[in-house]
């Protein structure tokens, strides 16, 4: 490619033959103050929050250990003119997002408060109510394209189960969510309970990027940098992927779907292949494995596509989605963040109409029973 | 004599510190090894008798594969063709606490490689053990061996105490880069904490497949803490650590580095071209995908064929038969891995003994 | 080439920028040290809208640890992914040849000679005591 490229290459240069409506299955709401969540909490517990506060495996209170190359990890457009930080204005929201992107379902992805990571794990208990109970008071109440999931401190596997059943009840909530960093590998055992329920439920297991289980970002130490710490989410990704399938939850639990969500997708292929690789020369660690590694994968996982991977040239986007399986991937924007992804020009490799269709709707509409 | 084929990892073994190491060791590390029982310091992430330490065939009668040269040289050089191989010895003495035993156990291992393996057959070289625990330590270690150009790299383990990048191990790489010796990182933990990012894994299987990952935690230090910048001559092997994960891993840095770049304004060029000029790959295991388009897609995508390396990873079980080129490498890719790319990487190696 | 006036000078403070459409084209006018620059408002990676963008300086450096700092304010980082665009010729900081932002030439006049035309004012009221910024499309 020789040419100056001084505008976005658009997704389809030709318009699109139907106006395609987009299940974007990663949004990041917001807290305006930590406050918002006292309706929810005991006065014991709005006392903590304001006294103790965090009590998190990093060095700082008020930011995150590596600080972030732009204010709030957010876009720097998405401050909502009413005040606020990004992400915790509805209106702003829907006129910012959902409406020019013709985002049919959005899927919530709460951050705020690090749930999944609080040492605390009474408070834990508590936050966590707190938070699954605001998603809906504050976000998909007021706006039905917007849906919920319960969010559960994995570390505490009984609490977790607890607001499993708590929130199951209510009906409204579309997936499990725990945390890639938590104690141990999520593929260990006392994590199944969480698992056990979300099978019986019929609910996906999402699994979004980030926490702070205890282990440094990377298997040889501490990083320096944002730089290295940003791409290491990845790389834990990969590490629960292995972890999942080789500790047998998905030959354990087999009717469980489990998403894979702000990973992004380029690291799955590899992935799949050295676990085939090596499955042979493993086998007698692992004899309650039925089938090969990349047999579960393509049967029990799905991944989000953002952060997508922008090689130079579009078709090794290609060879990737091909490797991964169109079957697999679900759009996803990240916003606000920074690195989101506009699902008009994140692809930079031609999609078939029936790919596209797959991509932005109908695989996350089945995966989520929309 | 046949072709020239380097095979760039080879993994003799230290039968036991109390045994093998013995000789070497000073009087005092004589007797604290001996009365203290110092021994059984075959690393966690491979067990001797687990199947990938050791090829069924490879396995002598007696002893831990890699234990026997003879064996070692009808496998690596007469079985699987190689002329010339670089011994890369995974004892745990890259783990020992005490830094001044690390440093010991080094410089023994150093000596035993050196005096019972590179003197009896001319075909071999080494890389140089360091205890990176110590890095003035390492630099000794590294200047004692400097002069013998038998030792063409320096030995490191995947997994540390530390990133490699960090600034308190650039004195070990200028010492490197200044007798032009090539870090070898190679698949290994120190145990210093968990070897995944996520925490402890169950199975060894698991700690294999999280290798990869640390790898690539690694080349991000390198590259982010300007290492390739302070030291231009420096070139950094990996050893063991499959190779199609690189593209995806490739382009995934150079996405962050446009966005993230004022973190680190030392990083004058996006990391995949400094990867391309700085970091090599043995080509024991490659995962690679299944059929030979996607092997060539994946060529195609690291965009190099000065980036491989030929290895055996002897006796570690990767492969069946005699053929240990990946299937459907490009001839063009084969015919540079297996002499140019490795006299290009270790410019100490010379054919010539 | 059609002349656009775009702002008096005094309404864009050091620093800030304004956005119009001329042409149907959002294009930002940034102002840095008593310069203007103008720029299609789209950044060429996805999109993103330059406006929202931090003006930072030109980070350079020789070593790990030294912060080299010029031309302070006319680099702009992408309010979305950090891209960095030189304000003054739009091109990308990772590949300056390949990837730039369209800029637009601007020139600074009087109002006593704006007077005298021609050019799209648009809405533009001109007084002849104050300068204007003028954009080139």
């Amino acid at each position: 490619m020789s040419e100056v490229i001084d505008r976005p290459m658009l997704e389809q240069e030709a318009p699109a033959k139907s106006r395609l409506k987009i299940i974007d299955c990663d949004i990041h709401p917001s807290l305006h103050a930590r406050s918002d969540l006292n309706p929810f909490l005991s006065k014991r517990w709005q006392e903590h929050l304001k006294t103790y506060g965090d009590h998190l495996r990093t060095p700082y209170i008020g930011t995150t250990p590596y600080p972030r190359s732009s204010p709030l990890i957010a876009r720097r457009d998405a401050w909502p003119p009413t005040g606020g930080p990004p992400g915790s204005d509805l209106d702003f929201m829907r006129k910012q997002h959902l409406d020019p992107l013709d985002i049919e379902f959005g899927m919530l992805q709460v951050l705020d408060m690090f749930i999944f990571s609080q040492q605390n794990l009474e408070f834990g208990a508590a936050i966590q109510r707190a938070v699954n109970e605001w998603q809906l008071a504050h976000w998909t109440s007021r706006e039905p394209r917007l849906k919920a999931a319960i969010l559960v401190g994995q570390d505490d596997a009984a609490a977790a189960v607890a607001e499993i059943e708590r929130c199951a009840k209510i009906g409204q909530y579309l997936q499990i969510n725990v945390s890639p960093r938590a104690n141990e590998p999520l593929g260990r055992r006392r994590y199944w309970p969480i698992y056990a329920r979300a099978e019986e439920l019929g609910m996906p297991l999402g699994i979004h990027v980030g926490g702070y289980g205890g282990h440094a970002p990377t298997g040889g130490g501490w990083p320096s940098y944002y730089a290295e710490e940003h791409q290491s989410n990845a790389h834990s990704m990969a590490a629960t992927l292995t972890s999942l399938v080789l500790e047998g939850v998905p030959e354990h639990f087999p009717r469980l779907k489990i998403v894979f969500i702000e990973g992004g997708f380029g690291w799955i292929s590899s992935t799949m292949w050295r676990m085939d690789q090596h499955f042979e020369r493993f086998r007698a660690e692992v004899p309650h494995l039925k089938r090969r590694p990349s047999e579960y994968v393509r049967e029990h996982f799905w991944f989000t596509t953002q952060p997508i991977d922008e090689p130079d040239e579009a078709r090794h986007l290609r060879s990737l989605i091909e490797w991964v399986g169109v079957d697999r991937l679900l759009f996803s924007s990240d916003y606000p963040h920074w690195d989101f992804d506009d699902p008009r020009f994140a692809f930079k490799t031609p999609l078939s109409e029936e790919e596209r269709a797959k991509i932005f709707n109908s695989n996350a509409r089945a995966l989520y029973k929309l | 004599m046949a072709a020239t084929r380097i095979d760039c990892d080879i993994h003799p073994a230290v039968g036991g510190t109390r045994t093998t190491l013995l000789p070497y060791l000073d009087d005092h590390w004589k007797e604290q090894v001996v009365s203290r029982a110092i021994d059984g310091l075959d690393l966690t992430s491979y067990p001797p008798n687990m199947p990938l330490s050791g090829r069924a065939d490879w396995r002598p009668k007696n002893g831990k594969p890699g234990s026997d040269l003879s064996m070692v040289q009808r496998g690596a050089f007469d079985q699987l063709g190689a002329s010339h191989a670089i011994c890369n010895v995974l004892y745990g003495a890259q783990a020992v606490y005490d830094p001044y035993m690390a440093a010991a156990f080094c410089k023994a291992i150093n000596d035993w490689i050196a005096t019972e393996w590179l003197a009896r057959d001319k075909r071999l070289r080494a890389s140089i053990v360091i205890p990176l625990q110590a890095p003035d330590l390492a630099i000794e270690e590294i200047e004692r061996r400097a002069a013998d150009h038998r030792f063409v790299s320096v030995l490191v383990m995947a997994q540390g105490e530390s990133l490699l990048g960090r600034r308190h191990y650039w004195p070990v790489w200028q010492a490197a880069e200044k007798h032009r010796l090539p870090i070898a990182v190679h698949a290994g933990s120190q145990y210093r904490s968990a070897p995944s990012s996520v925490g402890w894994p169950s199975y060894r299987y698991e700690y294999y497949l999280a290798e990869a990952q640390a790898f690539q935690a690694q080349l991000l230090s390198l590259i982010y803490e300007g290492v390739f910048l302070k030291f231009p001559q420096l070139k950094v092997v990996l050893m063991e650590s499959g190779v199609t994960w690189l593209p995806a891993f490739m382009w995934r840095a150079n996405k962050t580095w446009r966005g993230v770049r004022v973190e680190v304004p030392w990083v004058d060029r996006e990391p995949a071209a400094i990867m391309r000029d700085h970091i090599r790959l043995t080509t024991q295991p490659f995962d690679g995908p299944p059929d030979a388009a996607g092997v060539a897609d994946i060529i195609d995508m690291i965009g190099s064929d000065r980036m491989f390396l030929f290895s055996s990873d002897y006796p570690h079980w990767q492969f069946d038969g005699d053929d240990a080129i990946p299937a459907h490498l490009p001839s063009a890719i084969i015919s540079r891995m297996c002499a140019d790319n490795p006299l290009e990487t270790f410019p100490r190696l010379s054919l010539a003994a | 080439m059609a002349r656009h006036i775009v702002a008096r000078t005094t309404e864009i403070p050091h620093g800030r920028n304004k956005v119009v459409t001329l042409d149907g084209r959002d294009i930002v006018v940034f102002h840095v040290n008593g310069e203007f620059f103008a720029l299609l408002n789209r950044c060429p990676h996805a999109g993103a809208p330059l406006d929202k963008a931090a003006c930072v300086a030109r980070l350079t450096s020789p070593e790990p640890g030294v912060y080299q700092r010029s031309r302070v304010g006319e680099l702009l980082r992408c309010a979305w992914h950090g891209w960095e665009f030189d304000m003054r010729n739009g091109q990308s900081w990772f590949d300056p040849k390949r990837v730039k932002v369209r800029t637009y030439p601007v020139v600074i006049e009087d109002g006593e000679t704006l007077a005298k035309g021609p050019y799209v004012a648009e809405t533009f009221p001109v007084h002849i005591e104050d300068s204007y910024v003028i954009v080139e499309t």
